[in-house]
């Protein structure tokens, strides 16, 4: 294998580039034969999906706590009068935008590796403009809900864990700014690669919590 | 594989400078490991001595029966924080210290794999620990509900104060979370990635497991208090009611989410002390460690497990029977690969000429303390027994066998063990014993005497109790104040060895670790070549390395 470099997979099906993501990720990123020190982008890589991993535990920590309250307390879990989170057109869209971003900034973040560097900067527009638009809508959403942070254990539970993960697509999205702009910096390629690979994998981080975190709080309680 | 050592010196280091090598860069923002284990290793012994002061008044308030030293609200204030500083600012930070510096070294690296995200984790550290001392000057004082800070009674404070003791702890806690994760996303890459060649997993030493093992824990566990703290921060001041039974919340939860980080925490505090023991023992006895394969691991067995066994703290809160049978089961399990670990230490050990230098003193006593310890924890497990004793002494007679006669010593072997590399000097060899054994009695007087109190019904966290459990409480505390004294040899020793010390030789112990086959101290990139690791750790059959003389310690300069 070509260490060092990066490894560019160039499986000419998309659904087997995606069927075989982890499995990729694995061969490239798991050094269990030996330390190959030399290679900053895997090992970072690497560092960065174990952080993620630690991440994805506090929205476990999250979710177990919605999950028990509402199995114990499924009769007072609306206060008089709230109907809680609605699962409306709105909310659906909204969700859509986000998911399909994952499937604009793969794209993205391949166009780089194969040096494209226009085809990666519309893609990786593309992607923030979704992200904005959903941190928005989510803040449309907060604005017209007629229950607030401290109604119940609905609005406790609402506010925080849309909350918590609202402040990742945030970050997200000031990541992906920050890495669009350096590209425009000439000289910044090597290091805005591992960046770019990094927001990558945060930004599908941040969609399949949010599968979860929908399915939860919205399909549940309707 | 290309192992050059001028590739490896990336640009986020300083660059290498002999002279550089004063104590101001220990005060400066260093990425270099070994600074910032030492930078981590002395705050965190700061810590050490303020959690220690603070025990120290809560055993002279239980000298009497009467609450007369120390009104109750600081009384809870000085257990909560006593608590939470020996927990979270000394064992975990320290053993993060330590393994800083020991782990590239064992590896034969020239570093962490991201040193500037290393010293950002350390420089967290120090902010978050005054703060969370500071907290004593507020108008309410410190938090008061102990290290748990179960709801609803941390949630019980004054109306009308939003910044509280309570939200000072739950800021600093989570402060020093992150920390602590940055921290581990930086040692398992490391472990991963900055191995020499030649050094498979099966050629590090047990050390580096055990850390692996623990670190692994902290990023699978930790977020879940994280997690927790958050809610509860919500709860305590912003009107959320995920934790208040008043309003529905559900305190147990919380529980859940504690214990969840809170049980495998003290396997972070315990499995690098295992390590210790691991590279003292054959050290000193001149044998290959036995069964070394097993013993690694073990290290991430007891991890796997003791993910596994969070419920045994709660079997007195309202938990199903068929969970704490479920739960009592596992803990009890956590027992088989711990007792891998005794049976090798002792199989180390066993026959052999031992070589008893202050070192090797604090690895057999607290492997020896271990055994009470470890027992008691397993009594603990049955949940008849548990609920017998729970929140009785007898807990804190049980932790206490672990985190200061056990983890605490270790640490104590740990850093004279590795005081001639880090500082390339050599300790006070006699003073060093005066310290084991002042620690060893007074350790043994303090905690012991907790273990009846705890099976004839004290409670714990209280200032005054029934007079007819006034004698072992006397004992308790006069070994408390002992405890206190011993420090005084070590500190008086560490840093008059560190000034006038002789010089220590590179491999003092003729030990066969990678971090012996450097300079003493070593220099900033740790090698001169980056070895090629060829041979298992723990070689010590080897006649080269069979014999110890105590003149060895110190052949001239270096
Ligand atoms: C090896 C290192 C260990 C450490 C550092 C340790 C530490 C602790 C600590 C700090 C507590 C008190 C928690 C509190 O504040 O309530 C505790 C309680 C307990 N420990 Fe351990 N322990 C260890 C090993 C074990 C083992 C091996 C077992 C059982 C197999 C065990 C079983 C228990 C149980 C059941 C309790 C709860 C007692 C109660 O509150 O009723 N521990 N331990
Ligand atoms: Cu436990």
């Amino acid at each position: 294998m070509n260490r060092g470099v990066i490894h560019v997979d160039e499986s000419p099906i998309p659904l087997e580039r995606w069927r075989r993501y982890l499995p990729n990720w694995l061969k490239r990123y798991l050094p269990v034969r030996g330390g190959r020190a030399e290679d900053h982008h895997g090992k970072a890589i690497f560092g960065f999906t174990v952080f993620l991993l630690s991440e994805s535990i506090v929205f476990l920590s999250f979710i177990f706590t919605y999950v028990g309250l509402r199995l114990t307390h499924s009769e007072n879990w609306l206060p008089p009068g709230i109907s809680g989170p609605e699962l409306s057109n709105f909310v659906i869209i909204n969700t859509i935008v986000l998911l399909s971003s994952s499937f604009v900034i793969q794209p993205a973040e391949n166009a780089l590796k194969h040096h494209r560097l226009n085809k990666f900067r519309w893609l990786w527009l593309m992607t923030i403009c979704m992200g904005t638009y959903f941190l928005i809508g989510q803040g449309i959403e907060w604005s017209n809900l007629d229950f607030g942070l401290s109604t119940g254990l609905v609005g406790s539970t609402f506010y925080v864990l849309t909350g918590f993960h609202g402040l990742h697509v945030l970050t997200g999205v000031i990541l992906q700014i920050t890495m669009l702009v350096r590209s425009f910096r000439r000289g910044n390629y090597e290091k805005g690669h591992f960046g770019v690979s990094a927001t990558t994998l945060f930004w599908h981080f941040v969609d399949i919590v949010w599968v979860f975190l929908f399915s939860l709080l919205y399909i549940w309680q309707a | 594989m290309t192992h050059d050592s001028s590739e490896n010196i990336t640009e986020d280091r300083e660059p290498q400078n002999e002279s550089e090598n004063n104590w101001r860069r220990y005060f400066s923002f260093s990425t270099d490991h070994k600074v910032i284990g030492v930078q981590y290793m002395v705050t965190t012994f700061i810590f050490f001595l303020i959690g220690g002061l603070l025990a120290m008044l809560i055993r002279a308030e239980l000298i009497t029966p009467q609450s007369n030293v120390l009104d109750r609200p600081l009384y809870n204030g000085l257990f909560t924080l006593h608590g939470t500083i020996m927990i979270f600012l000394w064992i975990i930070p320290f053993n993060a210290g330590i393994s800083n510096y020991l782990v590239p070294l064992m590896l034969g690296a020239r570093d962490m794999a991201f040193p500037l995200l290393n010293a950002i984790s350390f420089w967290i550290l120090p902010p978050s620990g005054i703060l969370l001392i500071s907290s004593f000057l507020l108008p309410n004082g410190t938090a008061q509900s102990g290290w748990w800070s179960y709801p609803p009674i941390s949630l019980q404070i004054p109306p009308g104060q939003p910044i509280n003791g309570e939200f000072i702890w739950i800021v600093s806690i989570v402060l020093i979370g992150i920390s602590s994760i940055m921290g581990a996303v930086n040692f398992v890459t490391t472990i991963f990635w900055m191995r020499a060649p030649g050094m498979t997993f099966f050629r590090m030493p047990v050390f580096v497991w055990s850390v692996l093992s623990a670190q692994l824990l902290q990023l699978i566990n930790l977020p879940s208090l994280t997690g927790a703290l958050i809610l509860l921060l919500f709860d305590l001041s912003f009107g959320t009611q995920f934790f208040k039974p008043l309003e529905n919340g559900d305190p147990i939860i919380y529980q859940h989410l504690f214990w969840f980080y809170s049980h495998p925490a003290v396997y972070i505090m315990a499995l690098p002390a295992f390590g210790i023991f691991a590279e003292v023992l054959p050290a000193f006895s001149r044998n290959p460690l036995f069964g070394y394969r097993s013993l690694a691991v073990a290290s991430l067995g007891i991890a796997v497990v003791s993910i596994f066994v969070w419920v045994h703290h709660m079997f007195t809160s309202a938990t199903p029977s068929w969970m704490r049978i479920l739960f009592m089961f596992t803990s009890m399990l956590v027992a088989v690969p711990t007792g891998v670990k005794a049976f090798g230490w002792t199989a180390t050990v066993w026959k052999s000429k031992l070589h008893l230098e202050t070192p090797m003193l604090f690895a057999m006593g607290g492997a020896a303390m271990f055994l009470l310890g470890g027992v008691t924890g397993v009594m603990l497990a049955a949940v008849p027994f548990d609920i017998h004793v729970h929140n009785t002494y007898f807990v804190v007679g049980h932790f206490h066998y672990i985190v200061f006669n056990t983890i605490t010593m270790a640490i104590f072997a740990a850093i004279y063990y590795w005081f001639p590399k880090i500082t390339g000097r050599m300790y006070a060899e006699g003073w060093g014993k005066v310290h084991f054994w002042l620690t060893f009695i007074g350790a043994n007087l303090t905690f012991f005497p907790m273990l009846p109190l705890g099976l004839q019904g004290m409670v714990r966290r209280i200032s005054s109790y029934d007079p007819r459990y006034q004698g072992w409480n006397v004992i308790a505390s006069l070994g408390g104040f002992l405890l206190g004294v011993s420090i005084l040899p070590f500190i008086a020793n560490m840093i008059g060895s560190l000034l006038y010390g002789q010089r220590a030789v590179n491999n003092p112990w003729h030990a066969t670790g990678l971090e012996w086959q450097t300079t003493s101290p070593p220099p900033r990139d740790n090698f001169e070549e980056i070895p090629v690791v060829k041979r298992p750790p723990y070689d010590y059959g080897d006649p080269k390395y069979s014999v110890i003389e105590p003149s060895d310690y110190h052949q001239g300069e270096k």
